[in-house]
């Protein structure tokens, strides 16, 4: 018996000197890679192909492409001890599939072991990944994610940070233009709606019917439609014979910008004209034949806005097409706030999510950013077209932002 | 039972032993390379169970793939899991029961293009019903799996999948199947019911279908219709058992590993030029193995001996 | 009423123009080419960079991109299909290797587009100018693809009825084996038709592209619409494209208007799998 003992305890000796060995040497190895560490490591999986492509190859992967190039130029992303460190990016194709993307941020995570990983396009794949960056402890700036429950979400993950706002924000903005045009009495009580039955349209357009019934709008044409669809005669007559003065789409771009042909075609004008994602890109005039004047949209930027316009010549100069005047700025401001939170408390990645969530930021935003449990929510929720350019709008005879300018005039 | 199956049994059971221990050993990334080929060797089993023998070429895997996961999205808050996967395969087998019993009439390519617009038709009806009924088009997925826990479940369905392919295989049932793959009317005059087993052998499939569906969706939290009935589930399946060939046991499995390898390693070195080497890959899979990988094995043997 | 038969008419000449040529490379050639909406999409790529960068109207691109279309379907069935056809023992067999080489193929177009023009929305306007259509607003652009795919079905009527190299075509559709024993060059005659199925989606392609925003791996969605009406249609049948089509465009016009908007694919699945199970042959197929 006592043999027994003191074998188990030599044991336990053993095992515990091992452990030591081990850790130290883990330790060692630890503390030479800090020393040699001669870049940073940023990744990403991003839908390069399939129907996610389009989206994100306007929103997403030009900001991240900007970022890297403007700091690599700099001499790289500067550490809290005054060295600099230059990026090197590790990116993935997700061919928008859901297990792809999940995988691929496993391999981020524990193949490339990379220092950082940005996230994906889109709400779904936000989600999808949000349990995986929480696991491995990553920060995760979610960026193209427009959802309602990001209260909820930061606390089931608390490294996790929403830059987008959710539809009843975009609506609630939205609804409050509408009722002061009501009162003004440039609009009717009645609304046209339409939208497409995919996450971002629904997640709206379920929004939207409270908030505007509660203001006292009718809302007399509301339907949604397939995302395949691309032909609108048909529902633009419907929604024409609702004799609203407000018509609403919360669409994709293919669908924005066929409303919009279609709508020049059908001379269908009301005094508001409210659409989806894309128009808000920098193509739109194009596609829309110049006649932009009065859309509305999602996002908007303040024109008399230094920085930005700073980062709008940036933009076009490095990727060589303009930013949206909606997600891009979001985005881009998210990698200012990881690029100044790295140059404050390093590479560890629980200081990096405590410094972001309780920091404050200069980017092109604004030079005083923060977020607010960590969400950020300077957000520009409507904007319009005014002389060319996609400015946020606010409503009349309220301070801050540009004010709105309805009804829209005719199509040219 | 003969010696040489027992020995066979004896060597797949220790592979499924040390495939169920990997987990533990490798990195997460690696388990989750396990169970998406899992996954895909599932799939392309039970696609083959029915599309191997009556050669028909189904592209609704993906439609009870979908339905499967739609199924575990809709339930899993109100019922405990492992009830949630038997109405997924109670759902799959319904479903399977009344596309079987309308559709196995037709041949040839109206059925491929039957069940594309299937998977299409399921697809838009779920959307319809959640944007006009349920007014919830996201659905969330908070069920405690990781990984490895949702890998055990599928290498579970990869055996049982294995097993039912092997007793049918085996079975009378089997050899009227060969008689069937054979010449379709001879075996109808020979006394085989063939509607019968093509019935049931595409409701055996199905269900199977739906239940990887099911246990592979708590991996994505968010639940849609474009991410769960994502064509591509299909066109990867049939190539898989095509590749490796679709009348054998382990065909479908010779198929799936070395192809999902392969795209694996194709995103990880080419993430921008995966569709042109994925295409011409197929190309060639066409042109140096029609018969996919095994009939191609045999007749390098035969060449080798005469 | 009348206006929704009017734009079902116009939506449906799109689907009919698009799916001509598939129907007439399946029919005849025998090949089921899933590639098919891609080389659509590459047709509207290649109006878009005309247009923008040259600055070359898509109407004078029809007359690149068309015989473009022809030689560029010709080379690849000379390649590609070719050999498969010579190997195949029977028509079911050749059926599976097409779908599997043009599902490759689908893929190698794609990804070429991806990396040339990336994954992003190209669109830009032109021909979008009101045409009143019996009382109804239509967009010109979209009543072009009406008129062309009735032009160009009546004409392939006329080429394969009327004359001896119509017959020929339709000699080779019906009966691929015995053809060669009257002296017909089966291999010329099923590659002229892979061929004009190819020039037809380079028209399909560049009328498209006029109204519809197009991304590089928008293909799949136009193999499946114009399959969808091949199918219901009749392989191989001209006319029966054009009458599928058509009714494609009014089911789904009539569907958004007093049904649902969003209940208009699933119709239309609907309806073709319905006449699927009564007609296995389609609209105008033989039994």
């Amino acid at each position: 018996m006592k043999n027994l003992f003191s074998e188990g305890g030599r044991m336990t000796r053993r095992l515990t000197t091992c452990a030591i060995a081990a850790l130290s040497i883990t330790a060692a190895t630890h503390g030479v890679a800090a020393q040699e560490r001669d870049k940073v490591t940023v990744g990403y999986a991003i839908s390069k192909s399939g129907p996610n492509a389009g989206g994100a190859d306007m929103t997403v992967t030009p900001n991240y492409e900007l970022w890297v190039k403007e700091v690599n130029a700099a001499g790289g992303l500067k550490m809290p001890d005054g060295s600099q460190l230059p990026i090197e990016v590790i990116a993935y194709d997700d061919r928008s599939s859901a297990e792809e993307v999940v995988r691929a941020v496993e391999r981020l995570a524990s193949q490339d072991k990379v220092d950082i990983i940005l996230p994906p396009w889109g709400t779904g794949f936000n989600l999808a990944v949000a349990p995986l960056m929480a696991k491995f402890g990553y920060p995760h700036l979610a960026g193209a994610a427009v959802t309602d429950k990001a209260s909820d979400f930061v606390k089931r993950w608390d490294t996790s940070f929403w830059f987008m706002g959710g539809s009843e924000d975009y609506v609630s903005a939205f609804t409050e233009i509408l009722v002061a045009e009501r009162e003004a009495g440039r609009i009717n009580d009645k609304i046209a709606m339409i939208s497409v039955a995919d996450g971002f349209g629904i997640d709206l357009v379920k929004a939207a019917r409270p908030s505007f019934e509660a203001a006292g709008f009718d809302v007399a044409y509301d339907k949604s439609f397939p995302p395949e669809t691309s032909d609108f005669a048909t529902i633009l007559n419907e929604a024409g014979n609702a004799e609203a003065d407000t018509f609403v789409a919360f669409t994709y771009p293919p669908h924005t910008f066929a409303l919009t042909k279609q709508a020049k075609i059908a001379s269908y004008s009301p005094p508001v004209f409210y659409l989806g994602v894309g128009a808000a890109f920098p193509v739109y005039p194009k596609i829309a034949d110049g006649s932009v004047e009065g859309i509305m949209s999602l996002g908007g930027v303040d024109p008399n806005n230094e920085l930005n316009n700073a980062y709008r010549a940036k933009h076009e100069e490095l990727v060589g097409r303009g930013a949206d005047y909606w997600g891009s700025v979001l985005i881009y401001a998210s990698l200012q706030m990881l690029e100044q939170t790295i140059e404050r408390v390093g590479l560890d990645k629980a200081e990096i999510a405590k410094e972001l969530s309780s920091g404050t930021f200069s980017t092109v935003l604004g030079s005083e950013t923060q977020l607010e449990d960590n969400q950020l929510r300077a957000i520009n929720w409507v904007g319009q077209w005014q002389d060319g350019k996609f400015v946020a709008v606010s409503s009349e005879g309220s301070d801050g932002t540009i004010q709105v300018k309805l009804p829209k005039p005719d199509w040219e | 039972m003969n010696m040489k199956t027992l020995h066979g049994f004896a060597l797949a059971g220790v592979a499924v032993v040390l495939l169920a221990c990997a987990p533990l050993l490798i990195s997460d990334y690696w388990t989750g390379v396990l169970l998406g080929m899992t996954g895909y060797v599932t799939l392309a089993t039970a696609w083959a169970l029915f599309s191997g023998p009556t050669r028909y070429i189904s592209l609704a895997t993906v439609a009870f793939f979908g339905v499967g996961a739609y199924t575990v999205a809709v339930l899993n808050e109100v019922m405990p899991y492992p009830l949630v996967l038997l109405c997924a395969a109670g759902i799959g087998m319904i479903m399977a029961l009344m596309v079987g019993l309308s559709t196995l009439r037709l041949a040839g390519v109206y059925f491929v293009i039957f069940t594309f617009g299937l998977a299409e038709l399921v697809r838009q009806t779920v959307s319809w019903w959640e944007v006009n009924v349920t007014y919830t088009m996201g659905r969330y997925i908070f069920l405690p799996f990781e990984g490895r826990h949702i890998y055990w479940q599928l290498l579970a369905l990869a055996v049982v999948t294995f097993l039912i392919s092997w007793a049918i295989g085996r079975s009378r049932f089997g050899l009227a199947l060969k008689a069937l793959g054979d010449d379709e009317t001879v075996a109808a005059h020979a006394g085989v019911d063939v509607t019968r087993i093509k019935l049931l052998l595409f409701v055996i499939s199905s269900t199977i279908i739906t239940l990887v569906g099911a246990i592979q969706a708590p991996r994505w939290t968010y639940i849609e219709p474009s991410i769960v009935f994502n064509p591509t589930v299909s066109f990867m399946t049939l190539i898989m058992a095509l590749l490796g060939g679709a009348m054998r046991l382990w065909g479908p499995l010779v198929g799936a590993v070395p192809l999902f390898l392969l795209f694996e390693w194709l995103s990880v070195s080419f993430p921008d030029h995966f569709s042109i080497i994925l295409g011409l890959l197929f190309i060639l899979i066409v042109f140096v193995m029609p018969n996919g990988v095994l009939a191609k094995i045999d007749d390098l043997r035969k060449g080798g001996r005469t | 009423m009348l206006e929704h038969v009017v734009n079902g008419l116009v939506l449906g000449g799109t689907y009919a123009l698009v799916a001509m040529g598939l129907t007439i490379q399946y029919g005849i050639a025998r090949i089921m080419n899933l590639g098919f909406g891609d080389m659509i999409i590459a047709a509207c790529f290649a109006t878009y960079v005309l247009f923008t960068t040259f600055a070359i109207n898509p109407l004078v691109a029809l007359l690149i991109l068309v015989p473009a279309g022809y030689v560029v379907s010709d080379l690849i069935y000379r390649i590609l299909m070719k050999p498969l056809v010579a190997r195949a023992p029977d028509e079911g067999a050749l059926e599976v290797d097409s779908i599997l080489v043009t599902f490759g193929l689908l893929f190698v177009i794609q990804g070429v587009l991806l990396a040339l023009f990336g994954g992003g929305y190209a669109s830009y306007s032109f021909l979008n100018t009101p045409v009143n259509v019996l009382g109804t607003v239509v967009a010109g652009n979209r009543l072009l693809a009406l008129v062309l795919s009735l032009a160009i079905g009546g004409a392939m009527v006329v080429i394969l009825f009327r004359t001896r190299w119509g017959m020929v075509l339709r000699a080779v559709a019906l009966a691929p084996k015995s053809a060669p024993l009257f002296g017909i060059d089966t291999d010329r005659a099923a590659r002229t038709a892979f061929a004009i199925g190819g020039a037809m989606a380079a028209t399909g392609g560049v009328v498209l592209s006029m109204f519809q925003t197009f991304t590089a791996t928008a293909g799949v969605v136009f193999t499946m619409k114009a399959l969808i009406v091949v199918i219901l249609g009749g392989k191989g049948s001209v006319p029966g494209a054009i009458v599928a089509g058509l009714l494609l465009g009014l089911v789904e016009t009539f569907v958004a208007a007093y049904v649902d908007p969003g209940l208009t694919l699933a119709a239309v699945y609907a309806v073709f799998l319905v006449l699927l199970l009564v007609r296995p042959n389609g609209l105008f197929g033989k039994a």
